[in-house]
């Protein structure tokens, strides 16, 4: 790419600007002393401050902490164990599992908010705490599964056989080979899967019911009923908080390599 | 449930595979909460609305008809043409940024491509907040384009279609990016060359042999992008106004606010064969060169 290349490199730019702008100016405006308007009225944390002495939002993130906790839990267990049991399948059924997997994760996440409230609606299960986590359990098993049956495959055959051959019993090649081998893909799995419950709003949004108000929950109706500092200040805190959570998860894949 | 359930399982009938039930709980749970659900939402769009909302089980072809009624007719219309207008234009930024990242030296692309990837990881919600701030009558946009001299009052900007198009190719960019990323870095640049060498203009070197031998990435690209921008529920909702809703909006309007659940079931159902046919077309034409499906 010799001729053309200023031009390119000129998109490619303003694309990297328009990625991260918008998130700089979030993350400066947080510390703007500034009521209501944009203009700059000196450095504060003082919204920072604000946000700790909020029961409601302090009552939220503990419901979203709970939901990410157990619903992380759950589809670690179910879609590790589904990946384990995935691979001595005929191919043809680990195809079909698979493609089916993929399924939650095109459809719109609206129609899969609307489909789990109207089942919990018919099984007559009161909408909170308890119906949220069924439902982050959904979108996080295919999240797992597949994260962990691509580090299965890679795995060496021969660790494995070796390990039968020399008269360990299933259990103990899964304990004393395969779980260890696993082991990094089984953390990042975590890290994805709990990362996605925290910042989950859709779902969330369609089975909570009006008691269980989760992080995103709150950030929606604070946006909703109007722009105030606070806001600002929460939304750089999760954005610092995704991040540092991505970074590790990078880290622990590297080092499964 | 922990791996004992290898003992404790029955053994399957036919093949000899105990360890095969371990994937029993979790497709027990799919089944449970992914399919059955779906299956219910796709019966109820057969059935009648009760006069104070609910559902009465007549089977009937109404809610579907309804659909052609102008408004909704309208809603869908504008949907699909935010989606594909945000499509087009992810295509225009992603392609450079993906071309410029795969001819950069090596060790500088995975970092250069995490920085692509790094704002999808973050809330979707505190994204789409932060063009808001951008976007307000007083915000930074509208200073300055009044600095620059480009409007003397501030524009409208916020809550209109304009807003809901910036927050939808905010949103899914990387997702253009990194399925073209895959095929430019796949592009042999001797081919590139040899058109060059061939006194080809510029446009004839990108359309004719640019374009289509990363076709797999452009499509798979642009249905990466397209999916969830016409699914999309939080960007209309907060950066459009009432004259921008899209598909999602209106489903959550029927279920939520109308409570017409079969109306809300129809209009599901039609976005999800829109978006299946979409899933179609990467299958056939994408997955082989940029892997299968796993980007949420």
């Amino acid at each position: 790419m010799r001729r053309g290349s200023t031009g390119l490199s000129l998109v490619s730019s303003l694309a990297m600007v328009f990625l991260y702008g918008p998130i700089f100016v979030l993350v400066l405006y947080s510390f703007n002393a500034a009521h209501l308007s944009m203009a700059w009225r000196g450095t504060t944390l003082k919204w920072y401050a604000a946000l700790w002495h909020d029961e409601a939002l302090l009552a939220a993130t503990e419901n979203s902490l709970l939901i990410a906790v157990i619903s992380t839990i759950g589809a670690t267990l179910l879609g590790g164990l589904m990946a384990l049991g995935m691979e001595r399948m005929p191919l043809r059924r680990q195809q079909i599992i698979e493609g089916g997997l993929v399924l939650p994760l095109v459809i719109p996440e609206v129609m899969m908010g609307v489909a789990l409230m109207l089942l919990f609606v018919m099984l007559k299960m009161p909408l909170g705490l308890t119906t949220v986590m069924l439902g982050h359990i959904v979108f996080n098993i295919p999240l797992v599964t597949i994260m962990i049956r691509t580090r299965l495959r890679k795995l060496d055959p021969a660790l494995r056989e070796a390990a039968a051959d020399l008269g360990a019993n299933s259990w103990q090649v899964f304990r004393h080979v395969t779980l260890p081998l696993l082991r990094p893909a089984i953390w990042g799995a975590v890290l994805v899967a709990f990362t996605v419950s925290l910042d989950d709003f859709l779902v969330t949004f369609f089975t909570a019911g009006p008691g269980a108000t989760t992080l995103p929950l709150k950030v929606y109706s604070m946006i909703k009923s109007g722009v105030t500092p606070e806001i600002n200040a929460l939304s750089a805190l999760l954005l610092v908080m995704s991040m540092a959570s991505v970074a590790l998860a990078l880290h622990l894949q590297r080092r499964e390599v | 449930m922990s791996s004992h359930d290898l003992s404790s399982s029955p053994a399957p009938a036919r093949s000899s595979c105990r360890s095969c039930w371990l994937a029993a709980p979790g497709l027990l749970w799919m089944g449970l909460f992914f399919l059955a659900p779906l299956a219910l939402v796709f019966a109820i769009s057969f059935a009648s609305r009760g006069t104070y909302g609910g559902i009465v089980w007549e089977l009937t072809s109404a809610n579907y008809l309804d659909l052609w009624h102008p408004l909704y007719g309208k809603i869908l219309g504008q949907s699909l043409w935010y989606a594909t207008l945000t499509t087009a234009i992810c295509f225009v930024l992603g392609f450079p940024l993906a071309y410029v990242i795969a001819r950069s030296p090596a060790r500088w692309q995975p970092v250069l491509l995490l920085l692509v990837m790094l704002p999808f990881w973050t809330n979707f919600l505190v994204r789409t907040y932060a063009w808001m701030i951008l976007l307000r009558q007083d915000g930074l946009a509208n200073s300055l384009l009044i600095a620059l001299g480009v409007v003397d009052a501030p524009l409208e900007l916020l809550y209109t279609p304009t807003a809901v198009v910036i927050g939808l190719v905010y949103g899914y960019l990387p997702f253009m990016v990194l399925p073209l990323y895959v095929a430019v870095e796949r592009l042999d640049p001797l081919l590139v060359e040899a058109a060059w060498d061939l006194y080809a203009s510029r446009w004839a070197v990108f359309t004719r042999v640019v374009i289509p031998l990363t076709m797999p990435g452009i499509v798979g690209g642009s249905v990466l992008v397209f999916i969830p921008s016409l699914g999309s529920f939080i960007t209309p909702d907060l950066l459009g106004g009432a004259r921008s809703m899209m598909i999602g909006n209106l489903i959550q309007h029927e279920y939520l606010v109308v409570r017409d659940w079969p109306l809300g079931s129809a209009v599901s159902f039609v976005l999800m064969a829109i978006v299946m046919a979409a899933v179609a077309l990467y299958y056939r034409h994408a997955a082989r060169t940029t892997g299968p499906l796993e980007g949420r």
